[in-house]
Formats: C-alpha cells, sequence, structure tokens
C-alpha cells in the first residue's frame, strides 16, 4: 500500500524483508524466519535476556528505555499469569513506521512476541493494532493463523514442548492508548485511562499479572539480535544505543519515506543527503525530530546525531522516529497551535493539569494566532506548560507541554508578530478561520 | 439484534482468546459498528448483554474512542487527516475540498446518505501526506484533483 523508498546509507535490519513477500509464511522462512526463536527456544531464559541487554536496544516507542532491562523487572515466580503485549497502536504525529513492519513483515513481530515471551516465562501474548490499521490487522490474523497452522504457535511449539499462544487485538482510534498503562486498560475492555505506577507493568500488569510491553518495532528487532548476536547488533549504532532505527521522514522535504538508518546518524546529512533537502526553494525553519511530543530543533540545531542520548544532549528527544520538518512558509503559531489542538483532543481527562492545561493553551493559541493575542499571553503559555510536566499519571500532559515551551522559547519573535491586532503575518491567505465545531 | 455469519464466528472465535470476556469489547464494537453503520441503542444492548457489561459501562467505553460512534454517518465516512505532516503538506485545504465537494461541514453527511465528512487526527500516513482515509482504506498522496477521483470513485460503488 504505502511507498516503500530506499537510500545507499539505509541499514536493513528490521526492514531487511521489506518488499520481498514475507507476509507469506513460507517465503519469510526462505528468508530465515522462525531460525531465531527456535535458537531461543534452546537457550535459558537469563541468556535471552543479557543477549537483548548487551545489543543495547532501547525502546522505539519514544521512551528508549533499554528492552533487556524491561525484560528482566518481570518476577521469576508469578502466582497469576504473565504477558507479553505488542504496542502497535502508532499514533505519535508523525510516525508511521509500524505500519510498514506489520503490512511487510507480520511474522517478525510474532517471532519478537515469543522471543520476549520465552525470556520472561509467559504463556500468552497480545498484539495490540490501532483500529484505524485494519488492514494490517487483517494481515496480522492471517499471518497468526499460519503460524498456528504450522505448529510454531500454539500447544507444543517446535515440538518443544512448551505452550504459547498469540493473540490480536484491535483499538477504536485514541491517541492516549498509545501509553502502556492506558494500553492494558482499553485491552481489559475499558477507557483508555492511564493507571499510577507503581506497581509498574512489569509487576502488575494485563488482568493483574506481570507483563511486558514493547513497541512494534523494539519486537521486530528481537529476532535480529538472536540470530546476528548482541555484538553485531550493538555495534551498527553508537554506545548504548544500539542498532538502527526506522524514520519517518515528513513534512516539508523532497523525498518523504520511512527509511533505516543507523543509530546515531546526524540529522543535517538524514534532512539534506537522504531526504533530499527542503523543496520548493525555501529554507529550513525547525525540525520535530521524533513525533510531535518533543520540543522542536531550529535549523542552527540540526547537527546533531540522532541517537538517544544526543538528542537529548540537544535539548529535545529521539522519541518515535517521526522527523517532522517544516519551511520557512510555515507559521510556527499555527503549527504550535496544531500541536495543541492534537493533545487537548486526545486528553483523556483524568488528570486536571493536562485536561485543563492543553484546553487553556489551545484557546490561547486559536485567540493568538487570530490576532487576538496579549504581549502576556508568551510568558503565560510558557509558565501554564511548564506548570503540566510532571504533574500527570501518563506522560500525555508532557508530551503537550514539552513542544510548547520549545515553541515559545525559540520562536518568541513570531509570537510577537502576531500581537497587536496583526492577524497571522506568516500566512498569504491570512489565519484560518478555527472556530470550535459542534459535534 | 441479529449480526452477520461472519460476525458471529469472529465474536465466538474472539472471546476466549481473553481470561475476562470484557476485553473484547472494543474490537467487537467496532465490527459491530462496521455491520451496523453506527452503535444503535440496540447494538448497544445486544453487546452489553453478551459480555455481562451494563449499557451504561458500555456506552462509557463508546464515548472515549474517537472510531466509535452512536450516530448514523454516510455510507463512506471520509475521514481527512490535518495533523502536523498532512498540515504543512495542505491537508487543510484538501478537507475544506471535500467540505466544499460533497457540500457538508465536519462530521456532516450527505443528503444522499452517501458520504460523511471528518477532520481527524494522524493515521499514520506522514511520509505519504496529505492523507485520508474513507472507511478503512488509505488514500495517499492526495490532491484536490486526485480527491475529487477517489469521491467519484465511491460515489459510483455505490450505485448500481
Amino acid at each position: 500500500m504505502a511507498d516503500l523508498v530506499s537510500h545507499p546509507d539505509e541499514v536493513k535490519v528490521v526492514s531487511k524483508r521489506f518488499g520481498r513477500g514475507a507476509t507469506n509464511i513460507d517465503r519469510y522462512l526462505e528468508l530465515d524466519g522462525y531460525k531465531a526463536v527456535q535458537k531461543a527456544l534452546a537457550m535459558q531464559p537469563d541468556a535471552i535476556i543479557n543477549e537483548v541487554k548487551n545489543s543495547g536496544l532501547r525502546g522505539r516507542g519514544g521512551a528508549g528505555f533499554s528492552t533487556g532491562m524491561k525484560w528482566s523487572f518481570v518476577p521469576k515466580q508469578s502466582a497469576k499469569p504473565k504477558y507479553v503485549l505488542c504496542n502497535g497502536d502508532e499514533s505519535e504525529p508523525g510516525t508511521c513506521k509500524d505500519r510498514l513492519i506489520f503490512e511487510h513483515d507480520p511474522h517478525a513481530v510474532i517471532e519478537g512476541v515469543m522471543i520476549a515471551a520465552l525470556a520472561v516465562g509467559a504463556l500468552s501474548g497480545y498484539l495490540y493494532i490501532r483500529g484505524e490499521y485494519r488492514y494490517l490487522s487483517i494481515i496480522m490474523q492471517r499471518a497468526i493463523r499460519d503460524a498456528y497452522a504450522r505448529g510454531f504457535v500454539g500447544k507444543n511449539i517446535f515440538g518443544s514442548g512448551r505452550n504459547l499462544d498469540i493473540y490480536w487485538h484491535g483499538g477504536a482510534g485514541a491517541y492516549e492508548v498509545g501509553e502502556e498503562s492506558a494500553l492494558m486498560e482499553s485491552l481489559e475492555g475499558k477507557r483508555g485511562i492511564p493507571r499510577i505506577r507503581p506497581p509498574f507493568p512489569a509487576v502488575v500488569g494485563l488482568w493483574g499479572g506481570p507483563t511486558v510491553i514493547n513497541n512494534a518495532e523494539t519486537l521486530a528487532n528481537v529476532p535480529h539480535i538472536i540470530l546476528g548476536g548482541a555484538e553485531w547488533y550493538a555495534n551498527l549504532g553508537t554506545p548504548k544505543n544500539g542498532g538502527t532505527r526506522l524514520f519517518c521522514l515528513s513534512g516539508n522535504i523532497a523525498k518523504p519515506g520511512v527509511y533505516e538508518l543507523p543509530m546515531g546518524y546526524n540529522l543535517k546529512k538524514m534532512l539534506y543527503d537522504v531526504g533530499g533537502g527542503i523543496p520548493n526553494e525555501r529554507n529550513l525553519k525547525a525540525v520535530v525530530p521524533g513525533g510531535s511530543s518533543c520540543p522542536c530543533l531550529t535549523a542552527n540545531e540540526i547537527d546533531v546525531n540522532m541517537d538517544f542520548d544526543s538528542v537529548a544532549k540537544a535539548g529535545s528527544m529521539l522519541g518515535s522516529g517521526g522527523v517532522v520538518v517544516v519551511d520557512d512558509a510555515q507559521c510556527i503559531v499555527k503549527f504550535a497551535l496544531r500541536t495543541m489542538k492534537f493533545y487537548k483532543h486526545e486528553s483523556c481527562g483524568w488528570c486536571i493539569p493536562c485536561r485543563e492545561g492543553t484546553d487553556w493553551l489551545e484557546k490561547t493559541l486559536t485567540r493568538f494566532h487570530r490576532g487576538g493575542g496579549l504581549k502576556n499571553d508568551i510568558d503565560n503559555m510558557q509558565y501554564l506548560s511548564e506548570n503540566m510536566l510532571g504533574r500527570t499519571f501518563c506522560p500525555l500532559g508532557d508530551a503537550a507541554a514539552m513542544p510548547t515551551i520549545a515553541f515559545v522559547k525559540k520562536f518568541r519573535k513570531e509570537f510577537e508578530d502576531h500581537l497587536e491586532g496583526r492577524p497571522c503575518p506568516y500566512e498569504k491567505e491570512g489565519a484560518v478561520d478555527q472556530l470550535p465545531v459542534m459535534t | 439484534m441479529k449480526f452477520s455469519d461472519e460476525f458471529e464466528i469472529r465474536f465466538a472465535e474472539m472471546v476466549p482468546h481473553y481470561p475476562i470476556k470484557r476485553s473484547a469489547l472494543v474490537p467487537t464494537l467496532l465490527y459491530a459498528q462496521d455491520e451496523v453503520g453506527f452503535l444503535s441503542d440496540a447494538v448497544i444492548a445486544e453487546i452489553a448483554e453478551r459480555l455481562d457489561l451494563t449499557e451504561l459501562e458500555v456506552r462509557n467505553v463508546i464515548s472515549y474512542y474517537s472510531m466509535l460512534t452512536t450516530k448514523p454517518r454516510g455510507k463512506f465516512n471520509v475521514q481527512v487527516c490535518t495533523n502536523l505532516s498532512c498540515m504543512v503538506r495542505g491537508g487543510e485545504q484538501i478537507l475544506d475540498h471535500c467540505k466544499k465537494r460533497l457540500g457538508v461541514g465536519n462530521k456532516g453527511t450527505t443528503l444522499d446518505g452517501l458520504f460523511s465528512v471528518e477532520e481527524v487526527e494522524c493515521i499514520g500516513a506522514c511520509s505519504w501526506a496529505p492523507a485520508a482515509q474513507v472507511n478503512y482504506d488509505f488514500h495517499e498522496n492526495l490532491t484536490a484533483e486526485k480527491m475529487d477521483r477517489v469521491l467519484e470513485d465511491y460515489r459510483r460503488k455505490a450505485t448500481p
């Protein structure tokens, strides 16, 4: 469905089987499929966890936490069943990578879930796929059925005497469900409202059992690590940031697409070599390096290596790998407004700082962009955002506040240019009327 | 309340996947909505009974998820993304174009009941922006002309 792109700098690990018909289980087996899980079956659980720890694999959903470490938090003995949950509720604006994994290599995700289950001693795994991705849930269901039919999943897998079930589950449209505790609530048939931690899901998760929750891309990396070895994988990236990453280039860029580049690839090179630069003879204004929750980088700040630690040092986050490029024809106030409109829409309303904060910020930004801004608003927006940080159950409040703080701090002049009743000076047609819509 | 055989097979297969029946609720609601067009009172009552829930509990869940609706809408729901990546590539213009072409506002339905238009948040088509989904089908790298062709194709599909 979605077009594939390629570039000579790419290092294909997760995307190795893209466009090669690997949705077909026979074809997948030809392409080294289900070899990693058989290797893992012969390994001790601790050996699997150590291998993943040593590979430097970090969560691809956005937080960048060490995957092996996460697995090691699951208690060895548990009265309740343990679970593995694959997070395929990809909804971070700017991110469209899990979609390609499910579309082109569904069995790799199944294999990743299986290896995680073997490592932590779980007997079942769930694949949560967002509701909008119906065609992918069909692909995934077929893949699971095929794996059952071959005896790879189910009772006595690969004749090992062990049982392991894999199920799919579908969402119905909610960004917040991508947060791990809300994901569990949603899978339990409830509103996707986050849970307070501790206890962490590794101890008390799905239906009260210890649960490992990993992003689909993270899990799709696991079979490659088991087969290729931790050292090989770690060496693909930079220290403490093993492997490669699917970067989704989007926005005002000449060659948008999903590119698999080594961790630590330079952002400037990514934009100008891989992405072909800014089209229409425009200049770069800002880049959102890892999905809409990440503070933007200005055109002067893009000489940064794209791994978790380097981007954090530059004051932003590597996030989910969604690189949104903004050219100088765009208005940052409007961009900030659209970002906030999204978070206001997606806030579940459970925590007051997030519910009220996103609403106030959206209202202020709307008024501001129309030319009704007051000088105080600029500082107020920053103050309001800073007071949302760290005061909510889940990171949605932070995700709304962090980019706003960066927009206000880095593009204060653009905010000032909107003052004194001036309509947006950055748009030819003037500010688009954004009256609230009655539903 | 009667559902199709396909729905019943899927439902029977899905429920035993979970230790607690209720877990099947969200996907079941979506599949029911796909058949009926919206989550009517009768659908809600039926699903509540099947999963040992109260109707209120079911409604409580429905109101959380943006894809679930208790109001009827067009046979083809045109969902245009206007989030960041789509916005900077003209997603809002595509949305406006759809509204004008079909003569309805956001979440409105055409008089013949064929089309609804809805502004949606990121649908995961960022690298192929601007994008829209008509029901579950993705349409990407859109222009106003391409959108017209897409709408025309659906209209043709509906008229025998």
